[in-house]
């Protein structure tokens, strides 16, 4: 995985509430046996027209935002099916950071498995971006999003950050812990009330 | 000190602690073909085996066809998932009820089924729907493809340790033939927003709950992720003991498991929950979705909504809802009854379950479906498909012009051919109606199977209260 450190760009502004995976990538591309190549299908339905042509006026086919690194989203964005495809179209297509105010929970494991960074802000950071034109800053390390001059700081559990900014690989990290999972099983084995 | 039922089971599955997270184990690990390949092909990558190849089981489901099974899978693409899925189980020693199985089925519907899924155990599976097994009062989540191969190379999964929902549903139900267990979790969701439950775990209790059968149980406990939360529990109690027995893979020490768990698998008198929710079931009606989430549901006796009256004062929902109606093609203040439908699907793990298929049955019996609708059962498993022709069900369903299918996930999320056209209206007994899920363009009302049956055959939705269901 990509170690995620700083990045800067613009933002896409996705302004609706509680969108499902299933908007950010729909069934008929979930039968592809690989993790790439996704990103041509991102929200699929409301990007293109029934003839394949793009609908002007859905926010990423606007040329400004070609280059986007950050999606701002709204509130319970990721809700839905479990689908990791959902972060691999997003990360296929270009962007490392998703901010809103909420995630829906297996969404948001999802993002950092890929080396994507969701951050949760409040309702009026938030506002405050999505109003903004210029670029923003995210720094990982410092935990800071900075735009227009100003920095707000940002929250993230101490385990994703070490694994975003060393792209480790999680199981690697497990591995390490093999005793202690045998020792778990060997417990298990030797209980009357063993299960597994 | 007073622990929930989660706690209890959460704190005797951690391997370890650091970090502000936790390595839980997991003891039964369901796979199936549209989210797994990715993760095999991790394994091989890595040169890594899969520990625990007796705690994992696979099947096949979510785009196989609902036709005859002799036959060839058409589509290529589902046809390469099948067979990667055949591969790997077969080159990493994984127990597969293929498509061919009389075990096959949804794995939520399975898992009870063959006794795989057990009280007090952690479940984990490529899919948010997996929270259907914590009926049987397993901590049982959905989990994305990088930790599908997680869970494959070391039976463990990292998590922070969620919050606890208490949702109360209290009293009785009026006329328990027609207010469902799908009604229930609608009302429920309804209430709470489909972002209610993010973070935290359910634990569904109170009256209503102890009395409904294992069946409805899954039904409630499957929607658990509608409502935002990853899992949801019910206690185990003599009906869920009584439902697993000597079912397939309920392990030999069965009987003293049922002591262990009779006495333990409770939420403590005094413990407390972060959250609570209470419903009152005498307020339940039959629920009907008009919108493009969950929770945009109402009555079946209401009508279609006016933006501002759902959204109360929140400009986001407000305009996610007039996008909404303008989806679903519905004009605010029509009465839900009103509403015309083209298509019915009776199934999905919420809902394709025997008593499911009974309880349609009965408003089906001696009636025809609408001339002007495509109506189809999609059973949850091989096995409840047998059972159903065994009663019987399957006649009064093709006789009333009905389409009796093989088992599946089907319409639910049309991966397979049974999809609906653009503009196609469906009245449907599965867990989602975002847009195009059921197909592009597609509109989809969540009902539970009483109200989709009788919808087939009057072509709009009625109030099943009205009917004579006993």
């Amino acid at each position: 995985m990509e170690p995620f450190i700083t990045i800067k760009s613009i933002a896409t502004p996705l302004d609706k509430v509680n969108v499902d995976t299933d908007q950010i990538i729909p069934k008929q591309f979930l039968k592809l046996v690989q993790k790439t190549g996704f990103g041509q299908y991102l929200f699929y339905d409301w990007r293109y027209e029934k003839d394949g042509t793009e609908k002007k006026d859905f926010v990423l086919n606007e040329p400004k935002y070609k280059n986007s690194k950050i999606l701002l989203a709204r509130n319970n964005f990721g809700c839905g099916s479990s689908r990791e495809h959902a972060a691999w179209a997003l990360l296929d297509f270009g962007f490392r950071a998703v901010l809103s105010t909420s995630f829906a929970d297996i969404f948001y494991n999802n993002c950092f498995k890929n080396g994507i960074l969701p951050i949760k802000v409040n309702e009026q950071v938030l506002q405050k971006l999505f109003e903004s034109r210029s670029e923003i800053e995210i720094d990982l390390q410092k935990q800071t999003i900075i735009n227009d001059d100003t920095s707000i700081s940002f929250d993230i559990e101490p385990h994703w950050k070490k694994i975003l900014l060393e792209g480790l690989d999680d199981i690697a990290v497990t591995l390490q812990h093999n005793d202690e999972i045998s020792k778990y099983e060997a417990a298990q084995r030797n209980s009357s009330l063993g299960v597994s | 000190m007073a622990k929930t039922l989660f706690e209890k089971i959460w704190d005797s599955h951690v391997v370890k602690e650091g970090n502000g997270r936790s390595l839980l184990y997991v003891d039964r690990h369901l796979v199936h073909e549209v989210t797994s390949p990715q993760a095999f092909d991790g394994l091989r990558m890595n040169k890594r085996k899969v520990r625990r190849t007796d705690l994992t089981f696979a099947t096949m489901d979510h785009n196989v066809p609902t036709s005859n099974r002799s036959l060839p899978i058409l589509d290529q693409t589902s046809a390469t998932q099948i067979k990667a899925l055949e591969r790997n189980c077969k080159e990493f020693g994984i127990e597969l009820f293929d498509i061919n199985s009389p075990n096959q089925g949804i794995v939520h519907v399975i898992g009870p089924e063959l006794g795989i899924t057990l009280p007090g155990t952690t479940i984990v599976c490529g899919d948010s729907h997996t929270s259907t097994h914590g009926a049987f009062g397993a901590l049982a989540f959905g989990i994305g493809t990088s930790d599908v191969e997680h869970v494959l190379a070391t039976q463990c999964i990292w998590m922070e340790k969620p919050k606890t929902f208490e949702i109360r549903v209290e009293g009785k139900r009026k006329n328990p033939h027609a207010i469902t267990a799908k009604d229930i979790i609608l009302s429920i969701i309804r209430r709470i927003g489909t972002a209610g439950g993010t973070g935290t775990i359910f634990e569904y209790r109170g009256e209503t709950i102890s009395e409904l059968s294992m069946e409805q149980r899954m039904t409630i406990c499957n929607m658990s992720i509608e409502g935002g939360a990853r899992a949801g529990l019910v206690a185990p109690d003599e009906k869920t003991f009584d439902y697993l027995k000597g079912r397939r893979y309920v392990p030999k020490n069965y009987d003293k498991l049922v002591e262990y768990w009779r006495e333990n698998l409770k939420t403590d008198n005094n413990a407390r929950f972060d959250k609570s929710f209470t419903l009152h079931a005498d307020t339940i009606a039959p629920q009907v979705s008009w919108g493009t989430n969950p929770a945009m549901t109402i009555d079946v006796t209401g009508k279609v909504p006016f933006p501002e009256e759902y959204a109360k004062g929140n400009p986001e929902e407000e305009k996610a809802a007039t996008k909404a109606l303008q989806y679903m093609g519905l004009k605010s203040g029509t009465l839900i009854t009103d509403i015309e439908l083209d298509r019915v699907f009776i199934g999905s793990c919420t809902n394709s379950r025997l008593e499911d298929l009974t309880e349609a049955a009965k408003i089906v019996k001696g009636n025809k479906v609408s001339s002007k609708i495509r109506a189809m059962i999609v059973p949850g498993s091989q096995h409840v498909k047998k059972q159903s022709e065994e009663l019987g069900l399957d006649r009064i369903f093709k006789d009333a012009g009905f389409e009796w299918r093989e088992s599946g996930c089907s319409m639910c999320l049309g991966m397979n051919p049974d999809i609906l056209s653009a503009g196609e209206r469906c009245a449907s007994t599965s867990n989602r109606n975002f847009e195009g899920r059921q197909g592009s363009g597609g509109r989809t009302h969540l009902v539970s199977p009483v109200m989709a049956a009788a919808a087939a055959i009057r072509g709009h939705f009625v109030d099943v209260r009205e009917l004579d269901l006993n």
